[in-house]
């Protein structure tokens, strides 16, 4: 079955506009326009069971469904592409591919919410996706798809970029809003919810790059031909999976949800790097607990892989071998989050150094026989902080400690790393 | 003091927002191209053209990775240090752009050509290890690519 995030692709380049559009894209944007309500938009979202692939997977069309109707003044679409979860870069990948079914999907997004202006918000350093976006914008716009009066209706739609400086945090939705407004990109209190009360204080929905992309194909061929892509039940649609870590080819592919671990690593990604054995894997971007061999067969969609301990997350598969200590790559983890912090709050500003400072010790063979039962402390703790962030950051680390204690513990007996 | 065209533009970028603090990133990153850094001068210019104070204007500037508040080299060299690159061994390269430019993480080079920085995910991951020079990203780097590319760096405008 062909999957609808990476039909268009060509190796090596970015598809073109006509090369899209003779290939079936914007189709859902005039069948929309020609006959379908917002709320039939909506409603095929809805039952699309489309999750949103930023990381959390929210059901999207009950996300959308939030947004008041009946608030006055303008409401507001942000496209989250701010991504920098260390082993995420799917959206890097579908952008510098195809930028149009992201542009299709927005506009498709604002007709359903009634938005009238977007924003793109990209991280720095993907100036080449930014590039293919400016220009694919121009181009639906002088096909009459976007801009004034689309396709000759009454609705007019705009699309704009807005190019962040680099920050992790920017990707938190609220922190997000306050970059986009031009203040520091601390995160803001819930509620209200940014669905009332976000941008500008309007009603905002922020969707990630993949779940918005996933959106003309919804509206094209149906919402039960979306759920009928998943190869299990409890699933719908396709996932980008970006791998990377010890595999022979590091890649970002796109599969059905459902897609077992075993099959992506030995699949997709041609098996183990220098035949390495599997030790442990992080499945969904750096802030998800690891899965261990007994996962091999494990279907990757969200429910499934939450039962077995972990989280979906972003799909970006981050893969360890036997010659990996896990106690320097939970180290690793926790400085990415550590430097990240935006410091707002004090658990996560002074909490994750500490964990850091910790787990330094212990991998320099200093630790002492406390050690763990502190790091598990911090492990409940840091779930008590202003944002996702700290809580994210301790997912790895709670999955050292609940599958790998005996490794963290061998460090600590023999006041050495046993893998160096 | 800036040119008056650059001036011109921004204060074309800042009346096309919604309101002018939106642009607030914009305009510190064209001021940054304009300097080499944002500098003192540059944070109070873009202060008056955004009407805000040069502290709110500080408090974006320090917030912010590719926001400079000290003298860099000409290009500013990024080196991903997360698990990924981890993974594919960035530690070696990481000392090799050490021993090679003779400066440490958060140095600069004698001729003031290259800033060593760590950085967090640049989104290469299947390119790893992976850094950027100037803003160009480099991936599956080795020590003999990491010298070509610095070689070719240091020779391109």
């Amino acid at each position: 079955m062909e999957l609808p995030l990476f039909r268009h692709n060509r190796p090596n380049r970015v598809v073109t506009f006509d090369e899209y559009r003779e290939e079936g894209g914007f189709e859902g944007l005039k069948k929309a326009f020609s006959g379908m309500s917002p709320n039939d938009v909506q409603q095929a979202v809805l039952d699309s069971g489309l999750r949103g692939r930023g990381g959390a997977g929210f059901a999207t069309g009950r996300k959308w469904s939030f947004v008041p109707r009946d608030l006055p003044g303008p409401r507001w679409l942000i496209c989250n592409c701010d991504e920098m979860e260390p082993g995420t870069y799917k959206d890097r990948v579908l952008l510098e591919h195809n930028p149009y079914s992201l542009i299709e999907g927005m506009t498709l997004a604002c007709y359903a919410l009634g938005v009238r202006h977007a924003f793109i918000f990209i991280r720095k350093g993907y100036e080449k996706a930014a590039a293919n976006l400016a220009r694919g914008i121009e181009e639906a716009k002088k096909a009459g798809l976007l801009g004034e009066h689309i396709l000759g209706s009454e609705h007019s739609i705009d699309l704009d970029l807005h190019l962040s400086a680099g920050r992790y945090i920017c990707g938190e939705e609220t922190a997000l809003i306050n970059a986009l407004e031009g203040k520091r990109p601390n995160p803001r209190t819930k509620p209200p919810f940014p669905a009332v009360k976000g941008l500008w204080q309007g009603p905002t929905v922020v969707n990630n790059v993949e779940t918005l992309a996933n959106v003309p194909a919804i509206v094209a061929n149906g919402a039960a031909w979306f759920k009928g892509l998943a190869l299990n039940p409890e699933g719908a649609g396709s996932k980008l999976f970006c791998v990377s870590g010890s595999v022979k080819n590091r890649a970002c592919v796109e599969l059905p949800i459902g897609t077992t671990l075993g099959d992506i690593i030995d699949g997709a990604c041609g098996g183990m790097r220098d035949g390495k054995k599997f030790k442990a894997c992080i499945p969904g971007g750096a802030s998800t607990q690891f899965l261990k061999p007994e996962h091999w067969n494990l279907p990757m969609d969200y429910d499934t892989v939450a039962k077995a301990g972990s989280r979906l997350g972003s799909g970006g598969v981050i893969v360890f071998d036997e010659g990996h200590c896990l106690v320097e790559a939970t180290l690793n983890l926790i400085n990415f989050f550590a430097r990240e912090s935006c410091g707002w709050c004090t658990p996560c500003r002074e909490g994750l150094p500490y964990v850091k400072e910790i787990l330094t010790r212990i991998e320099n063979g200093r630790g002492e026989d406390d050690d763990i039962a502190i790091l598990r402390e911090h492990v409940k703790y840091l779930n008590y902080t202003f944002c996702a962030l700290a809580p994210g950051a301790m997912a790895p680390l709670d999955g050292l400690l609940r599958d790998f204690e005996d490794e963290v513990r061998e460090h600590i007996v023999k006041k050495k790393c046993p893998l160096k | 003091m800036i040119p008056e065209t650059l001036k011109t533009s921004l204060e074309a970028r800042i009346a096309s927002a919604i309101t002018a603090r939106e642009a607030a990133v914009d305009v510190m990153k064209e001021l940054q191209a304009h300097y080499g850094w944002l500098t003192d001068e540059a944070v109070a210019e873009a202060a008056a053209l955004l009407g805000l104070s040069p502290l709110q204007v500080e408090e974006l500037a320090t917030f912010y990775e590719m926001i400079y508040r000290r003298p860099v080299g000409k290009k500013v060299i990024h080196v991903c240090d997360s698990i990924s690159c981890w993974c594919a061994d960035c530690d070696k390269i990481i000392q090799h752009l050490k021993d090679k430019l003779g400066v440490g993480l958060g140095g600069t080079t004698a001729d003031g050509m290259f800033t060593l920085l760590p950085c967090c995910c640049m989104g290469m991951c299947g390119d790893s290890p992976a850094m950027s020079v100037g803003g160009v990203p480099y991936g599956r780097l080795t020590p003999e690519l990491v010298d070509e590319i610095l070689e070719a760096e240091r020779h391109k405008v």
